[in-house]
């Protein structure tokens, strides 16, 4: 049986139905409310708590310093008058802004580095490998704008590839939190560190979030029929998809290293995995199988198409286009399974 | 008290260099003039740069980049005079388990404070380089970039040049060697679009010396600054 071509599924996003992964993620944000009492509640997405807890680390680590491109940096405003040599503005700038902070860690700083997924990764990527990789010196990576976050801004703003492409480089840490409190925690441990670590943020987020030790994934059901891998903010959508399936759900919020050891010991009986990935499908197919060496098993990845929409819209919009909205998830997930739909 | 490392200082001098060359090269006749960047590493190491083997790891060092990391047999060679390498190691130029291939890696050979080969990188980094020293209070260390005319092709130093001005980076030297190698031609000259920048400026012929050192010797307060060593045209054509 041949795939179905990808065509067809892109001449619609359609409107009608279900609920979609957007309003609950509006929903979420509500969970920590930053509206003064009686106003409406204004949402704190992931880039929100970045500032925050950058700042807070700025001003309690003499070694700790911010890179920005001209993205983010009202929110480094008062910090950067506190601390004007360890908050670097270098403008549009983005090879500059790799490489000054390859520069920075070589003289022992901790540099953080941040600006839009697809200028930080995509167009420094030569910088990223030469100035922080080859030199062998750690700095950690904070991206906004996830795979189409703005999809109403186009193609130039949304990175699907850039896990994949830091996934190339030997040595990086990949986190994909799924809610401001799994970003801060991360976040947190990133810095902590002196090693490389990409910290993918992004405005969807998860009605709750997942706290486990950093880098470990958790298994949030256990079911018979198989296994879901959830990463980042597709944990709600995958859990939307299956709530009446008999199958297990982990969470996974890194992906560089996939926690093995978690994923393994959720594969049981039925070894059928489903990965669900916010970014190009596919790209951590590699550390299943491989955490699943030993057993001969089936794998379905999910993620963004390997195809240019040419479609602005919300980014429910592009999540209904690349089958990655509950309903879609759930067709895809049943099929694979053989379950009852 | 003169210990083994100063001895192995002064064993060797410029005129050495060519012999140290031939040991990675295997050609006896190498003179100074094959090498573009050998007087101003010559005179970086022996007269400016606060460097030396036994403190490679002082955060108070200065720090010089070779950006223009290919063709680096005249950098090795400087580095095994001064004593941050054993000469024996330049006889095993490019194999397999030598520290010294065509281009050089920070991780195999103490001293080299980046790893290079691929262009339009050092100047970027020696800013991030200049920024950190200066958060950290390090005043009295410089960085010294060097780069070549044809390197200067990659936007990514333009990005640098416009931004090391901004942050009155006064610790940041650049060193272009131009050897007339840029394929399209600098309009204008090297120096004018760093001057254009804001950039300190000098040009001085690259096999001279006194005036290489007379021109890195100079300290730009609060400006980052650039000196042109020009090789290929005779010595009177540059003032």
């Amino acid at each position: 049986m041949t795939a179905r071509p990808f065509a067809p599924r892109l001449r619609v996003f359609p409107t009608e139905g279900r609920p979609d992964a957007q309003d609950r993620i509006e929903e979420v944000g509500k969970t920590r409310n930053l509206g003064a009492r009686g106003e409406p509640p204004v949402l704190e997405t992931m880039r929100d708590r970045f500032a925050a807890v950058t700042t807070e680390l700025i001003d309690a680590d003499d070694s700790v310093a911010v890179v920005l491109a001209d993205i983010s940096v009202d929110a480094f405003e008062s910090v950067g008058r506190r601390h004007p040599d360890r908050v670097v503005n270098v403008g549009i700038r983005e090879q500059l802004l790799v490489s000054v902070g390859g520069g920075l860690a070589l003289t022992g700083m901790r540099p953080i580095l941040h600006t839009y997924a697809p200028f930080l990764v995509e167009r420094a990527f030569e910088q990223v490998k030469l100035d922080l990789g080859h030199q062998d010196v750690g700095a950690v990576l904070v991206s906004i704008g996830a795979s189409y976050d703005r999809a109403q801004s186009g193609r130039t703003h949304q990175a699907p590839g850039d896990v994949a492409l830091i996934g190339t480089l030997p040595n990086w840490t990949v986190h994909v939190p799924g809610h401001p409190d799994e970003a801060d925690l991360l976040l947190r441990d990133a810095v902590a560190g002196s090693g490389r670590v990409y910290v993918r943020l992004s405005d969807r987020a998860n009605a709750a979030a997942h706290l486990g030790r950093a880098g470990r994934a958790v298994t949030l059901r256990k079911g018979r029929r198989g296994t879901v891998v959830a990463v980042g903010p597709m944990l709600d959508p995958v859990l939307a998809a299956t709530e009446d399936l008999d199958v297990a759900v982990v969470y996974a919020a890194t992906v560089r290293p996939l926690d093995a050891h978690t994923v393994r010991a959720a594969v049981g009986a039925e070894p059928s995995v489903v990965l669900v990935e916010p970014y190009l499908t596919g790209t951590s197919s590699h550390a299943v199988t491989d955490a699943l060496r030993d057993v001969p098993h089936r794998l379905l990845a999910l993620g963004v198409r390997d195809a240019e929409l040419h479609r602005y819209g919300t980014a429910a919009d592009h999540d209904r286009a690349h089958g990655l909205d509950p309903a879609g998830l759930r067709r895809d997930i049943v099929r694979f399974l053989e379950l009852a739909p | 008290m003169p210990t083994s490392t100063i001895t192995r200082h002064h064993r060797f001098g410029y005129r050495d260099l060519p012999t140290l060359i031939g040991r990675m090269s295997g050609d006896e006749k190498h003179e100074p003039s094959a090498h573009s960047t050998l007087d101003v590493l010559w005179v970086l190491y022996d007269q400016i740069l606060n460097v030396s083997p036994d403190r490679v790891d002082d955060p108070a060092r200065d720090r010089f980049v070779l950006s223009k990391g290919h063709g680096p047999m005249a950098y090795f060679a400087v580095l095994a005079a001064k004593g941050f390498i054993p000469v024996e190691v330049l006889d095993t130029f490019t194999d397999a388990d030598s520290p010294l291939g065509t281009h050089p890696d920070r991780l195999l050979i103490p001293g080299v404070e980046v790893s290079s080969g691929s262009l339009g990188h050092g100047l970027p980094i020696s800013v991030g380089i200049a920024l950190g020293l200066r958060a950290q209070g390090l005043t009295t260390s410089r960085v010294v970039c060097l780069a070549g005319d044809a390197e200067l092709d990659e936007g990514s130093n333009f990005e640098a040049m416009a931004a090391a001005r901004a942050f009155g980076l006064g610790n940041l030297t650049v060193v272009v060697i131009d050897n007339d190698s840029d394929t399209l031609g600098w309009a204008g000259g090297i120096s004018a679009r760093f001057a254009v920048e804001g950039w300190a400026t000098a040009n001085v012929y690259g096999r001279d010396h006194a005036r290489l050192s007379a021109a890195l010797s100079v300290h730009h307060d609060g400006q980052p600054s650039v000196v042109v060593a020009h090789v290929e045209p005779p010595a009177e054509a540059v003032a």
